[in-house]
């Protein structure tokens, strides 16, 4: 099937096997291998790209059902030698050991900065009608899903913090 | 995957399609699809159709089918009027999961039993007839309540047991019998002599929406008691909706997760602790009728007293009693 998605900001015109996820459209079909293959079972999150803005596992979303779609990976953030703010952060913070979890937590990341500018509670949230905080704990909770096995989930968690405002988050709301 | 026809549907009427398989969210459906637990011939994409808003009256809240669980636990009026749905969305999955998962779909979306997962083991869900190996084996995950000689899965949804708290009616519209409003109870059947049929849907049958009744009354909460913090199924959880009017409850909603093959509520329960006193005693009378028949299978035992203490706590929670 012949279906159009914006990638990065481009139009890429594909003929697919219905079959095919999203995510395998990116390695695949469009030479964008950022976005990783873990599970592929959505249990990982090494694959979380945004579409339409929105964080999801691109290895659960059928690429012909996205027809239309703006969808943004890895690679749209920035480059080597160009590196986005939370990118920067994740080398600075040893946000990683083998890398393969990466670009997946930093996609998993700045959808959640989205969540936070609308004002989204948490499981953690005390306050569900409250604007939440921008803490620690509400990034853990909202970062569950994106799994680290070299765990370091300290060196995440310090570059999520770190780059927030520079990537746009506009509600920190500090508790003290 | 098997290789499946696609079509996208415009309209109700394609959706009512009784030989297509219908997909939203898909979060569910495609992993199905990647183990070939779910092979559909033809997969009828409803993500197109209007049924992605929330429309508030006077009586009720209409969720459209196709609103995410993020928007559903994030808006304003579920938030502020239905907290116990809000807290059990956001119990559920991961943030990209509700990010896609529909309304609809977290209702239909199926068992985590290990062995129906497992396409070299027999399971009387997946192959009718197989056998029911969970029984004598791995079922640490599996249900207490309601199950039957064939299946003792448990329904995953932490979302549907908020609902079934709430008193949700699901609106579906069914090529054959028109406009339906059930509940929850009426929707999902038990497993009986035939666990590969989980609800009263037949094909063509198109979930809508789902209705909530005008906010209850009293204090709400959504206790989900699970192996890991966050992005973990239940292994007990409760939706409790408790009023307490002069020292007395008087009204009392209380949904289960984790224990039985659907949310599991049980009006005898509710019966024990209405027109009482809320103390720890009468919770131990209310935890005795939920759990008279409970039966574990070996490794799920600690579920019988997990679902004790888990409702006991609710209870003092709503109630203001301290342990």
């Amino acid at each position: 099937m012949q279906i159009t998605l914006t990638v990065n900001g481009a139009a890429r015109e594909v003929d697919i096997d219905p079959r095919t996820t999203l995510l395998d459209v990116m390695r695949h079909h469009l030479d964008l291998t950022g976005s990783k293959k873990g599970c592929d079972h959505g249990q990982c999150g090494a694959c979380t790209m945004l579409v339409n803005g929105r964080r999801i596992n691109g290895c659960l979303s059928l690429a012909v059902m996205h027809d239309g779609d703006e969808i943004t990976t890895i690679e749209g953030l920035g480059d080597p030698g160009n590196l986005s703010p939370l990118q920067a952060a994740f080398v600075r913070n040893d946000g990683y050991q083998c890398g393969y979890c990466t670009p997946g937590q930093i996609m998993s990341a700045k959808g959640m900065y989205d969540e936070f500018n609308k004002g989204w509670p948490s499981h953690v949230s005390d306050d569900l009608t409250a604007e939440p905080n921008f803490t620690t704990a509400e990034i853990k909770e909202r970062m569950s899903g994106n799994l680290c096995r070299c765990s370091a989930y300290p060196g995440i968690c310090k570059a999520i913090e770190e780059s927030a405002e520079e990537e746009g988050l506009t509600k920190r709301k500090a508790a003290e | 995957m098997k290789s499946f026809e696609y079509v996208r549907a415009s309209g109700i009427a394609d959706a009512q399609d009784t030989a297509g398989r219908i997909i939203a969210g898909g979060t569910n459906l495609i992993d199905l699809m990647k183990h070939q637990i779910e092979t559909p011939p033809r997969l009828v994409d409803v993500t197109r159709l209007d049924m992605t808003e929330i429309e508030q009256s006077a009586h009720s809240l209409r969720i459209g089918a196709l609103v995410t669980n993020s928007d559903l636990a994030a808006h304003d009026t579920v938030r502020r009027d239905y907290p116990v749905l809000s807290r059990a969305l956001l119990a559920g999955a991961s943030g990209q999961l509700r990010n896609k998962a529909t309304t609809g779909g977290n209702l239909l979306q199926r068992t985590r039993c290990p062995y129906f997962y497992d396409t070299t083991q027999p399971c009387n869900k997946r192959v009718p007839g197989s056998g029911c190996p969970a029984k004598e084996g791995i079922n640490r995950i599996l249900a207490v309540l309601g199950t039957s000689p064939h299946c003792i899965a448990t329904h995953p949804s932490d979302m549907a047991v908020a609902m079934r708290a709430l008193d949700a009616r699901v609106e579906i519209e069914s090529p054959n019998r028109g406009t339906e409003m059930l509940t929850l109870d009426e929707m999902y059947v038990l497993p009986g002599d035939d666990p590969s049929k989980e609800t009263v849907l037949e094909a063509g049958d198109l979930i809508t929406a789902v209705h909530l009744p005008q906010p209850p009354k009293g204090k709400q909460t959504y206790r989900k008691v699970r192996d890991r913090s966050s992005y973990a199924f239940a292994l007990v959880s409760v939706a409790g909706i408790v009023d307490v009017e002069d020292g007395k409850i008087t009204e009392a909603a209380l949904a289960f997760g984790g224990l039985a093959p659907r949310p599991w509520r049980d009006g005898t329960v509710e019966d024990v602790l209405v027109g009482e006193a809320p103390s720890d005693a009468l919770f131990d009378k209310a935890a005795d009728v939920l759990l008279q028949d409970a039966q574990g299978f070996g490794e799920n035992d600690f579920k019988i007293p997990l679902a004790r203490r888990t409702l006991k706590a609710v209870l003092a929670e709503l109630t203001g009693v301290t342990q």
